[in-house]
């Protein structure tokens, strides 16, 4: 199998993919970049935490007009995974108001963006719904 | 005598387009203006701040060598969509501080035809090979890949979240907010645009980002404000003309966002204006029911919505019906964006946050001609500026004279 790298180090490939964070292991408070410290409490001790994959959306935007370069529309999202917030967007879905609603139920899915010169396959990742 | 510090002078110019002119000419028309207005002279000033978020540094001095070198201390400030109110801040606090009797504040942007701000990819490599960047080791743009960076984009996920959280909100109730701001802005000469637009039309034009129309965005335009402080004591060594038309800042505040969760994930714009409304009416002394008018932030639809809670406006939770109540139009019991607002007066980033509060002078002086709300004597000029920064200032009428 040829090589895969993430879109971001937060994005963990394998047979699960899921989202990691830094937990703060003072206050609890989690982030998706490397920190110097906490900013809710200024400590300095983090461990790596993993990310729930089924989520809820806490917010949406249908994004039609963007900068060059940036493939219109797509659905950018804010999304409830178990109390830890995530950005993304909603894939596998029709981008229309009738097709997504506040409050809906998502997990993660990952995708390709292609491969390089080397060989090397970059996936990204995104919240598709949850088909009840 | 007290450490209350009032607007001497104040002025905006016109918000539009100035292709023949930089923002140093439109700066410094500002800041002459504003010293006619109160009476004074670059002489007098003991202090200066200005801004220009996207000119880069020196602005100040820019203006100084335009107006008056007098060898003062001067103050480049940048602070989002908040410059202007952190310049005026920053003059405030050199007042209250005690080191100088008067100083001058000044935000000018040149904007008309910048499109859309805040999104963008990063420059494209020579090579093809995946190559993690930044702080979180990317190997490609995010944005568009992992949500939204455009502005648009942004607040509207500010509104949706609102809706989330308490409902009552849709495309439609979004759109009759932008509705209002341009019908005010018809009896506003200074404002960008003056035309006044139907919910069809709103609703109709170019969608950017669900559920923000073109119309539903903050207009970019040029423009510069500038306003003149004096602390009490120097005040009352004025004229009786100067003192009748003097503004009482009751309060002056400036904040950034307390870490909240998910802060960091989609800005948080709520905390930040909860703090700064709750220190300002504390210090003020006064309630968001006394207010006659209020100038805020909505630079998109979706974000003059959340702001009726977050500045005490309505109940918490009761954005929506706020609103459908009438409230928030000039003839309302809470006039919101009487200028037009920056979806139809403009948005020319650094002048903002002064020209919110000439908008309040004016109405407080009883200067505002057409749209002159009546008998205003309290107003509040807010502004936001992501990252986050939020400056919130309640002005009085003067009681002299």
């Amino acid at each position: 199998m040829a090589a895969q790298i993430p879109i971001v180090d937060y994005l963990v490939l394998g047979d699960q993919p899921h989202l990691t964070a830094h937990e703060c292991t003072s206050c609890g408070a989690r982030y998706f970049d490397r920190r110097n410290a906490c900013a809710n409490c200024s400590g300095t001790d983090f461990r790596h935490v993993n990310i729930a994959t089924d989520g809820e959306v806490r917010a949406f935007t249908i994004v039609t007009f963007a900068a060059p370069g940036v493939k219109v529309p797509f659905v950018s999202s804010i999304v409830d995974f178990d109390g830890t917030s995530a950005r993304g967007n909603i894939i596998n879905v029709e981008p229309t108001p009738e097709h997504i609603s506040l409050g809906m139920k998502v997990k993660l899915a990952t995708y390709s963006l292609g491969t390089d010169d080397t060989g090397t396959e970059a996936i990204g990742f995104g919240f598709e719904p949850i088909n009840n | 005598m007290s450490d209350d510090v009032w607007i001497l002078g104040i002025y905006m110019t016109k918000f539009g387009k100035y292709p023949d002119r930089d923002t140093v000419d439109l700066a410094s028309e500002a800041a002459l203006a504003a010293l006619a207005d109160g009476g004074v002279t670059m002489k007098d000033m003991g202090v200066l701040a200005a801004g220009c978020l996207m000119g880069g540094g020196g602005i100040a001095q820019q203006i100084q060598k335009q107006i008056g070198q007098t060898g003062i201390p001067a103050f480049n400030v940048s602070n989002a969509c908040a410059t202007g109110a952190t310049a005026l801040r920053t003059a405030i606090m050199a007042i209250k501080a005690g080191e100088a009797d008067f100083g001058l504040a000044v935000g000018v942007e040149k904007l008309a035809g910048a499109g859309l701000l805040g999104a963008g990819g990063r420059p494209k490599s020579d090579k093809n090979e995946w190559t993690p960047s930044g702080r979180y080791g990317a190997v490609a743009s995010t944005d568009g890949r992992i949500g939204t960076d455009s502005m648009p984009g942004v607040f509207a996920q500010v509104g949706m979240e609102y809706g989330h959280k308490y409902g009552g909100t849709s495309f439609e109730l979004f759109a009759k907010i932008s509705e209002k701001n341009h019908s005010h802005s018809t009896l506003n000469p200074k404002a960008a645009y003056q035309k006044k637009m139907t919910l069809e039309e709103i609703m109709g034009d170019m969608m950017i980002a669900y559920p923000n129309t073109r119309p539903m965005c903050s207009a970019n335009c040029d423009g510069a404000a500038a306003a003149v402080v004096v602390s009490d004591a120097k005040l009352k060594t004025l004229s009786l003309e100067q003192q009748r038309r003097a503004i009482k800042v009751s309060a002056s505040i400036l904040t950034s966002d307390p870490w909240q969760e998910a802060c960091q994930v989609l800005p948080d714009v709520n905390t930040l204006t909860k703090v700064a409304a709750k220190q300002a009416y504390e210090k003020a002394g006064i309630g968001p029911s006394d207010l006659d008018l209020v100038e805020l932030h909505d630079c998109f639809a979706t974000a003059e919505l959340v702001h009726y809670d977050n500045l005490g406006l309505c109940e918490e939770g009761g954005a929506a019906a706020f609103f459908e109540s009438g409230a928030t139009w000039r003839d309302g019991t809470t006039p919101v964006n009487v200028s037009g607002g920056l979806e139809s007066k403009g948005h020319p980033i650094a002048a903002t946050g002064i020209a919110n509060i000439w908008e309040v002078c004016h109405h407080l002086r009883g200067e505002a001609g057409d749209r002159q709300i009546e008998g205003a004597k309290v107003g509040l000029a807010h502004v936001i500026g992501l990252g986050s920064a939020c400056g919130v200032h309640i002005l009085e009428k003067s009681s002299f004279g």
